[in-house]
């Protein structure tokens, strides 16, 4: 059912603010200007249509954010993305061991190539890559993240730490081959 | 506790996802340990890499404009048979336009303007004012390639009185352009160029002059890119800075 006018008008008024956003998150994800577009019109088009199921008070952001998703995961590429990705870490505590092929001053290094920042990103497996964005792009908090990924609180943790030794192996490779 | 406890709770520190007690505590740490604290620097260093980087993807505006049709509520059909209404409605929404169409106009200008100063003036208080330190453009231009989704002319500075200091990324209503820093006598000045846009183009008009906080400010529109200098530098600088970068982009 498609909402009312003042529904619409609501709709537009937390929709839009947020269209560059989604729009940047569709093509991390899809790799593709193109299908970034199909993927933010069908998430625009799916929440219009779905805006009456919102409680309003809660979070549009975390709500607009998993249509997006859940709408990437279900397509042709989403399938493919997860196919090749391995299955996801058990729900425990992160714990922590040092890098030691990296060095902060190797990270340093690399923080001024944004093309090694961009490239480990593409690198990065698909849950990896997500949350990093969600986190450090859209400055989502670990609860907002937990609802848009409909994972638990743990998990938002234990994965975003994974995930950002991932990105500093790949950046430390980048740098030590470059140095070689 | 060793420093492999405090590790895992950096991230959390940075992420300001701490309770408070922690912060104190791992805040206290990262004062007296400089092997977690140099840990704490590189990830908070690389968080802020990637927060500039990923925003990498720009819509193109004509999809923007494609989505804002599909969410604006639809206009009820209803008909009405008393003309003078509908004049009376239309000549009223003439009028509410042309002064909302106005003032739209300089609150936008305004914003603008002020996030430029405020970039100008944070960049002049940074320690690090630019990413690529050079005063050849031959080294700046490029440096600028992937970077951001436009390419543009650096004008030959030989014999003037103004140098290149370099340049870096910088962002305006989440759009990326290229910051251009330069020294005139004891004065800086930033030149911003973005893509232009109707939003920029209806806010600043194709060329125009303005001053914020006693900063001289220019702004023109040049083969669909958007130019804006700011500077405490004189006017006439502004001007001469101006031409130079109209003869490059020919």
């Amino acid at each position: 059912m498609w909402p009312g006018r003042d529904n619409a008008n609501e709709f537009e008024q937390l929709a839009m603010p947020l269209f560059a956003s989604l729009y940047n998150l569709a093509h991390w994800l899809t790799q593709d200007r193109s299908e970034a577009e199909d993927l933010v019109q069908e998430t625009y088009a799916k929440a219009l249509k779905g805006f009456n199921s919102f409680q309003p008070g809660t979070n549009f952001r975390a709500w607009i954010f998993r249509i997006l998703r859940n709408t990437f995961l279900t397509s042709r590429t989403g399938l493919n993305a997860v196919k090749t990705v391995p299955v996801d870490e058990a729900d425990e505590p992160e714990s922590f061991t040092p890098v030691t092929r990296e060095s902060p001053e190797s990270i340093l290094l690399a923080r001024a190539d944004h093309d090694a920042i961009v490239a480990a990103l593409q690198k990065l497996p698909l849950p990896f890559r997500e949350i990093i964005l969600l986190c450090d792009v859209e400055e989502m908090s670990y609860r907002e993240i937990a609802e848009t990924l409909m994972i638990p609180l743990g998990t938002v943790m234990s994965r975003l730490a994974r995930a950002r030794r991932s990105m500093r192996q790949l950046l430390a490779g980048r740098v030590q081959g470059a140095y070689r | 506790m060793t420093c492999d406890t405090w590790q895992p709770k950096i991230d959390a520190y940075l992420d300001n996802e701490l309770p408070e007690a922690d912060v104190r505590d791992v805040a206290s740490h990262l004062r007296s340990c400089a092997s977690c604290s140099s840990e704490a620097l590189a990830r908070s260093e690389l968080k802020r890499s990637i927060h500039l980087a990923a925003k990498s993807y720009v819509p193109d505006p004509e999809f923007r404009k494609r989505i804002q049709n599909t969410v604006s509520p639809k206009v009820a059909g209803r008909s009405w048979n008393w003309a003078w209404t509908a004049g009376t409605a239309f000549a009223m929404i003439l009028l509410v336009i042309a002064g909302s169409l106005l003032w739209t106009r300089q609150i936008q200008q305004q914003q603008i303007i002020g996030e430029l100063t405020d970039l100008h003036v944070a960049t002049l208080a940074s320690a690090n004012r630019v990413e690529v330190v050079s005063s050849d453009r031959h080294t700046v231009k490029p440096w600028f390639q992937g970077k951001v989704p436009f390419t543009f002319n650096v004008p030959e500075l030989q014999g003037s009185q103004f140098e290149l200091i370099g340049g870096k990324v910088t962002y305006l209503d989440q759009n990326p352009g290229a910051e251009l820093l330069f020294g005139v006598r004891k004065h800086l000045l930033s030149v911003f160029i973005f893509k232009d846009s109707p939003e920029l183009d209806r806010a600043l008009g194709s060329n125009g002059q303005m001053r914020k906080l006693s900063f001289n400010l220019a702004s023109w529109s040049d083969n669909g890119l958007r130019y804006l200098v700011v500077t405490d530098a004189a006017r006439s600088d502004v001007n001469d800075l101006h031409a130079r970068f109209a003869e490059a982009a020919r």
